[in-house]
C-alpha cells in the first residue's frame, strides 16, 4: 500500500510541474507578442537584463521597453490572475453542486455585473473620467455580488432538502431579472449598445498594473480560503446526506465555498468583462488529465486556468491587427466544441 | 452495557408525524432489524440516528446523549450507510474509504499516516486490498456493497446504522454482506441497526424485528413471535405462509391471491 501511495504523489508533482512550466512558457510568450514593440526575441533577454546582477544588452529601447512593461505585461499578468480565477472559481462551484456542468456565473455573477456595467455606460460614461476611482469595475463588482446575494437569500429562503436546485433555479430567475433590466436600459440608451457588447465579450486589452493590484486582494483571499476547502468538497462528491452523516456541516461548507468564489469571480469580471467558458473547460480538462480529486483540481485549475488565459489571449491581439478580438469570443471559439464533448461523453457525477 | 438507547425519539416532517415516540435500548453487539411497510417510518428511525432528520427527543450512545451541535462526533460514533449511496465512479476505492476518516480530521487539516493505515487495515479486512487503486466506476455491485460497509468501518463507531443494506444485490452477495456484518459484530462487538425488507433475512441475522406501521412499533420480538401469518396480514395487507424450518429459520412465502 504505501508504495503505491507513494507513486501516486510521484505522479502528482509530475503534474504540478507540467503546469508549472506551462504557465511560464505561457507567460513569456506572451509577452513576446504583440502588434507594436520590439523584436520578439529581444524580450526575454531584456527582462533578465532588468534582473539584479545581471547586464545583457538587449538592444531594447528605453520606449520599446515602456509598451513592454506598461501595456503587454500586466495584460499577461492579469490574464493569468483571471484564467486562474475563473478556473478555481468553476471547479469549486462543480465541487458544491456535484454538477460537472456548472460555471462561474452560475448564481447571477455575470448577469448583475453586466448591468451594473450598463448602468455605469448609460449614466453618461465620458462624465466619469475624472473620477479618482473609475466606477466601471466598482459597480460590475458591486452589481456581480449584489445578484449572488439576492440568489443565495431566495434559493435557500424556500428551498427545504433540494437546497442545490433550488439555489440553482433562483440563480436563473435572478440572471433573467437582472438581464431583463438591462436590456431596458439598452434600450432606451441605444448609443452605448457598442459599449456594453465590448465589455460583456471580455477584454484584457485595457489592462493596467493599477487593475493587478486592484484585483490581486481579493483574489488570493479567494483562492486561499477554496484551497482550504479541497479536501471537504472531496467528501461532498458523496452527496449531502453521505456527507452530514461523516460529520461534515454541509450547508456552511457550501455557503463559504460560495461566498469566496462570488467574491473572486466578482473581483476578476469587474476588471475584465465576461470571459467564459474557462471556468468549464479548465477544471475539466484538469480532471482528464490528473483524477477528480479535488486535492489535485484546485491547484491544478490555477496553474492551467493562468496558462490557457495567457495563451487565448494571443490570437485575441494579433487575429485581427489592430483591431482586438474580444477574448471571450477566443474562449468560446475553444469552450464551446469543448462543452458540447463533454455533454456526450461525461454523463456521470463530478 | 448499552450501547444505543432511543429515549422518546419523534420526526415529522412539515408536521405530519413520521415518527411516533420511538423507545429502545440495544445492547452492545446487539442487532436490532426494523420492519414494516413502506411508509412506516423505519428509514426515519436511522435518519434521525444518523442526524440527517431533525428529531425531538434524545438518542444516546454509552448513556451520553448525543450532542445536536457536534456532526464529527456523531460520527465518531455512529456509522451510516444509506439505501442508495452515491458513488462518484472515478474516485478510487482507497480514497472512496478514507472519506471515513473524516470525522477525525479537523476542519482544514489533512489525514494522518494512522488514517492511512487505518483505511489499509479496512481493505485488507474486507479482501478489497488488490482494488486499492481502481475507480469505483470498474465495481460491480457486490463489490461497491462491501466497499460502502468498509467506508463505514473505517469511521471506527461502535454503532452501525443499515438502511436496506441488500436491497439492490442479488441473493448470492445479500447473503455475502448480511454474512460479513455478522461477522464484524461478532468480531468488533459493533452494534447494528438495519431497515430490511426481506422478512426472512432479517429474521435470519438480527437478534430482535421491531416491526413498525404508520411510524409507531406495533410488535416486538424474536422472528419467531413477529413473524407470523395473522400480524403479517394485519400491518402488510398481505396473505403469506410461514414455515419454520428445524434449524429456527422462520421462512415468509407470500400467497397467491387468485386461486387457480
Amino acid at each position: 500500500m504505501t508504495s503505491t501511495t507513494s507513486l501516486d504523489t510521484g505522479r502528482n508533482r509530475y503534474w504540478f510541474v507540467f503546469g508549472g512550466v506551462l504557465l511560464l512558457v505561457a507567460m513569456i510568450v506572451g509577452t513576446m507578442i504583440g502588434p507594436a514593440g520590439p523584436t520578439w526575441w529581444r524580450i526575454p533577454l531584456e527582462f533578465l537584463n532588468r534582473l539584479p546582477f545581471i547586464r545583457i544588452d538587449s538592444g531594447v529601447s528605453e520606449q520599446d521597453w515602456n509598451i513592454v512593461w506598461l501595456i503587454r505585461t500586466p495584460r499577461v499578468v492579469l490574464a493569468a490572475i483571471v484564467g486562474s480565477m475563473l478556473s478555481i472559481s468553476g471547479a469549486s462551484y462543480q465541487g458544491v453542486f456535484r454538477n460537472p456542468l456548472v460555471d462561474p456565473y452560475l448564481l447571477g455573477v455575470a448577469a448583475g455585473a453586466g448591468l451594473g456595467a450598463t448602468l455605469v455606460f448609460a449614466f453618461q460614461r465620458g462624465a466619469t473620467e475624472n473620477w479618482i476611482v473609475d466606477p466601471l469595475p466598482l459597480a460590475a463588482f458591486i452589481g456581480a455580488l449584489v445578484a449572488v446575494l439576492v440568489t443565495y437569500v431566495v434559493g435557500t429562503a424556500f428551498g427545504t432538502t433540494q437546497s442545490t436546485t433550488t439555489l440553482i433555479l433562483a440563480g436563473v430567475a435572478v440572471t433573467s431579472l437582472a438581464t431583463s433590466i438591462q436590456a431596458f436600459i439598452l434600450q432606451r440608451n441605444t448609443d452605448v449598445v457598442r459599449q456594453v457588447y465590448s465589455w460583456i465579450l471580455g477584454r484584457l486589452s485595457s489592462a493596467t498594473w493599477g487593475d493587478v493590484r486592484l484585483v490581486l486582494p481579493y483574489v488570493l483571499l479567494s483562492t486561499g480560503v477554496l484551497f482550504m476547502h479541497r479536501r471537504l468538497l472531496d467528501v461532498l462528491r458523496v452527496g449531502d446526506d453521505e456527507a452530514s452523516a461523516l460529520g461534515i456541516n454541509v450547508r456552511r461548507v457550501r455557503l463559504i465555498v460560495v461566498l469566496a468564489a462570488t467574491l473572486g469571480t466578482s473581483a476578476v469580471v469587474a476588471v475584465s468583462g465576461l470571459i467564459g467558458f474557462v471556468g468549464i473547460i479548465v477544471p475539466h480538462a484538469v480532471r482528464l488529465l490528473a483524477g477528480a480529486s479535488y486535492r489535485k483540481v484546485l491547484p491544478l485549475s490555477v496553474l492551467l486556468g493562468a496558462a490557457f488565459l495567457v495563451f487565448a489571449d494571443i490570437p485575441s491581439r494579433v487575429l485581427a491587427n489592430p483591431a482586438e478580438t474580444p477574448i471571450g469570443v477566443v474562449t468560446a471559439f475553444f469552450g464551446a466544441p469543448f462543452f458540447l464533448y463533454l455533454l456526450r461523453t461525461r454523463n456521470t457525477s463530478t | 452495557m448499552t450501547a444505543l438507547g432511543f429515549c422518546d425519539v419523534q420526526v415529522s416532517y412539515n408536521g405530519i408525524e413520521a415518527v411516533q415516540s420511538f423507545n429502545d435500548l440495544l445492547h452492545s453487539g446487539e442487532w436490532l432489524c426494523l420492519i414494516g411497510p413502506n411508509g412506516a417510518g423505519k428509514s426515519s428511525v436511522l435518519r434521525a440516528a444518523a442526524g440527517l432528520v431533525p428529531y425531538s427527543g434524545s438518542i444516546a450512545i454509552d448513556q451520553k446523549e448525543i450532542p445536536a451541535t457536534s456532526a464529527r462526533w456523531r460520527a465518531q460514533h455512529i456509522a451510516y450507510v444509506p439505501q442508495s449511496p452515491l458513488i462518484p465512479l472515478d474516485m478510487n476505492v482507497f480514497d472512496y474509504v478514507l472519506l471515513g476518516r473524516n470525522p477525525y480530521v479537523r476542519h482544514f487539516s489533512w489525514e494522518t499516516k494512522h488514517d492511512k493505515e487505518v483505511v489499509s487495515e479496512v481493505l485488507d479486512r474486507l479482501d478489497l486490498a488488490t482494488f486499492a487503486r481502481r475507480s469505483l466506476g470498474t465495481l460491480s455491485g457486490g463489490e461497491v456493497q462491501r466497499l460502502v460497509i468498509a467506508r463505514a468501518l473505517a469511521q471506527e463507531a461502535p454503532v452501525l446504522l443499515l438502511d436496506e443494506p441488500t436491497s439492490a444485490l442479488d441473493i448470492g452477495h445479500q447473503q455475502q454482506a448480511l454474512e460479513l456484518v455478522d461477522k464484524l459484530r461478532h468480531e468488533q462487538g459493533l452494534t447494528v441497526v438495519s431497515a430490511m425488507h426481506d422478512l426472512t433475512l432479517a429474521g435470519m441475522y438480527a437478534d430482535r424485528l421491531v416491526l413498525m406501521h404508520q411510524g409507531a412499533r406495533v410488535a416486538e420480538g424474536s422472528a419467531k413471535e413477529v413473524l407470523q401469518p395473522n400480524i403479517l396480514s394485519e400491518f402488510y395487507g398481505v396473505s403469506a405462509r410461514v414455515h419454520h424450518e428445524d434449524d429456527g429459520t422462520v421462512v415468509v412465502i407470500p400467497q397467491r391471491m387468485s386461486t387457480r
